[in-house]
């Protein structure tokens, strides 16, 4: 991949690495879920990545804060290499904010308390200093009113929205996120990629896997098609969806865009 | 044009009286078809058959204070059984007038319990008042200091001896259970091993057993000259039988969590004691509160079987007054008295629990 066919605007000039994989494989039990993933990941990049299900997309971000363990190759993460070290591991995700599909927010706690805990236990924050912060980042995905109430009592893309602050609580480096609008109602997943959109803004590093292709186009620096546990197609998102090189692509972007 | 809106929109009309309030109710419940008719009805005549006669001989024929005579000629229960003999039940052979001091005891620890019912209340502060309040309540009962004479735990009995063995019983059997619970879902296989064998070969024999294992066996492998004490080789007995089953009800509340719980605790950096302290079991133990009391309610009145290696509990303290030949035959009043005894404990465990499983649930 050549320098200029990417969107320069918004990334690092230097070039620093964020993430780094190298000819990484994953099994699960006996099938061969990654083959040999190669990817680097700059610092304030950020990349989309598509495929039909089944094609490892959301296993690959999951390797990348280890909520999967992947068994050949290297990932090295903002410097730290994952390997089984717990230490490693969890301050690889200290730095990494993962957003779920299910949200998967606390619903014992209110969304206040979702926010606090990982700074308050994880960071050692003071508990007044840490709400400061949460409040703070809750103004800044527009929910800020909703603080005193429990997940169970909001909307999908409310919930989302908090999913979003609690990971931008912790103060990461990367977010990723494992297709967030997909158990969304349709009239909810514009508040969250708005949200996403603002976050792009800031310079997030972001690895979004979404078949959002809108998103995709108004943020992206670099859009991956992923079939059968490998990287097929790599580019610009104006070539991605203008000229993709390879028929696996074409049959995919036929069927999600109508 | 626009058309119009339905009139009765914004105007309730309030449902007809024979489907609300106690009309509708009766209706509903009690004459519902020709079946709930003639069940009501024939559960309304066993009632006022059953009711007056029991009435009676309860509360008009009975005798409340009197000698055993005078209870053998009325007709009615003999209620003086208790009122007569209610020191030796409650507090068996502890020295007649030392009484105040487990009376004291039990009294603090029913005021500390009814302080710890409201969970706002709960704070470093009450802990300490617990610590401080059962080292109190030994102290009252053993005595040895600062002029209370010394009381042999031999001679410890009724109601203080089944408060403290389910007490402890009860508050050590919780922590070790959810303990247990947690290392049979632990990746490490011999953790894992250790819990299953033992959650198992506890399981698998009776209470009776264990206490006399802990009351006979036991002391045959323990060195010449060195005794352990007889209240806490069953009290251990009940913690170990207890803790097995509240280990099992709180494996199924864990296995009912999702994993994305535990996925988004990992991903902000909480570690697996973190995790499972605030995020899981927070949750896994509400789930499970109703299974849990069950076993804390049986465990309560299974403290009972430790009449089989002489303690004496509650129940052997009323069985030995039934024995004296000038009370014997008022077996009904004595047993419907301490009935009323184990009911009061298991039904105010029953309604805290309720009440908690209220309170828990706020905003879900």
């Amino acid at each position: 991949m050549n320098q200029s066919s990417r969107t320069p605007e918004g990334r690092n000039p230097e070039k620093e690495v964020m993430i780094e994989i190298v000819g990484m494989h994953k099994w699960f039990g006996e099938f061969h879920v990654l083959k040999g993933i190669d990817l680097t990941v700059e610092k304030r990049e950020r990349i989309v990545i598509c495929g039909p299900s089944g094609s490892g997309k959301s296993t690959l971000i999951r390797c990348i804060n280890r909520l999967e363990e992947h068994q050949r190759g290297k990932i090295v993460m903002d410097g730290i290499e994952l390997i089984n070290n717990l230490k490693n591991i969890e301050r690889v995700r200290q730095e990494v904010g993962m957003v779920f599909q299910h949200f998967n927010l606390f619903p014992h706690l209110d969304i206040l308390d979702n926010l606090t805990l990982g700074p308050i236990w994880v960071r050692k924050t003071p508990k007044k200093e840490a709400e400061d912060l949460a409040m703070h980042v809750l103004e800044k995905v527009h929910i800020a009113e909703q603080a005193r109430k429990y997940p169970g009592q909001l909307s999908g893309g409310q919930q989302q929205r908090v999913a979003i602050a609690r990971s931008l609580c912790m103060n990461p480096k990367v977010m990723l996120f494992d297709e967030p609008t997909s158990a969304l109602d349709p009239e909810m997943i514009k508040e969250v990629l708005d949200v996403m959109i603002e976050l792009a803004r800031e310079g997030m590093t972001m690895i979004v896997v979404t078949h959002e292709m809108g998103f995709a186009k108004s943020v992206a620096h670099r859009v991956l098609f992923m079939d059968y546990g490998q990287i097929v197609e790599e580019n610009t998102p104006d070539e991605f969806f203008k000229n993709p090189r390879y028929e696996r692509t074409k049959l995919f972007l036929s069927q999600i865009l109508h | 044009m626009q058309p119009e809106t339905p009139r009765n929109l914004d105007q309730e009309i309030r449902p007809p009286v024979t489907h609300i309030g106690i009309i509708g109710w009766i209706r509903e419940n009690l004459f519902d078809g020709w079946l709930n008719t003639l069940l009501t009805l024939l559960i309304v005549y066993f009632l006022s058959r059953v009711i007056p006669p029991l009435f009676r001989w309860m509360f008009i024929d009975s005798v409340w204070v009197g000698s055993p005579q005078e209870c053998r000629q009325a007709t009615g229960a003999c209620w003086s059984i208790i009122t007569a003999n209610l020191r030796f039940i409650l507090f068996g052979f502890y020295p007649y007038n030392q009484q105040w001091r487990p009376l004291a005891a039990m009294l603090m620890l029913f005021g500390l319990l009814s302080l710890s019912r409201d969970r706002n209340r709960w704070s470093k502060r009450l802990g300490y008042a617990w610590l401080f309040g059962l080292l109190a309540m030994g102290f009252l009962m053993k005595g040895g200091f600062f002029g209370l004479s010394e009381v042999e735990s031999s001679k410890w009995g009724g109601l203080p001896l089944t408060l403290l063995l389910s007490v402890f019983g009860l508050t050590a059997a919780y922590p070790l259970g959810i303990l247990l619970a947690l290392g049979r879902r632990s990746k490490m296989p011999m953790i894992k091993a250790l819990c299953v064998v033992y959650i198992e070969l506890i399981r698998g024999v009776p209470l009776i057993s264990l206490l006399f294992m802990g009351s006979i066996i036991f002391p045959l492998f323990l060195p010449e000259g060195i005794t352990i004490n007889k209240i806490l080789r069953a009290q251990v007995a009940i913690i170990l039988f207890t803790a097995a089953y509240i280990a099992e009800v709180v494996r199924g509340g864990l296995q009912g969590m999702s994993r994305g719980q535990y996925e988004a605790a990992e991903s902000i950096g909480l570690n697996y004691y973190l995790t499972m302290r605030l995020v899981i079991l927070p949750q896994a133990l509400k789930i499970v509160i109703p299974p849990t009391v069950s076993i804390l309610i049986s465990a309560f009145k299974d403290t009972s079987l430790v009449v089989i290696i002489a303690l004496f509990d509650l129940l052997k303290t009323t069985q030995s007054v039934l024995s004296n030949p000038e009370w014997m035959g008022f077996s009904k009043e004595a047993y419907i008295f301490i009935a009323l005894l184990y009911f009061l404990g298991c039904f105010s465990m029953a309604n805290y629990s309720r009440k908690l499983e209220k309170e828990l649930s706020i905003g879900r």
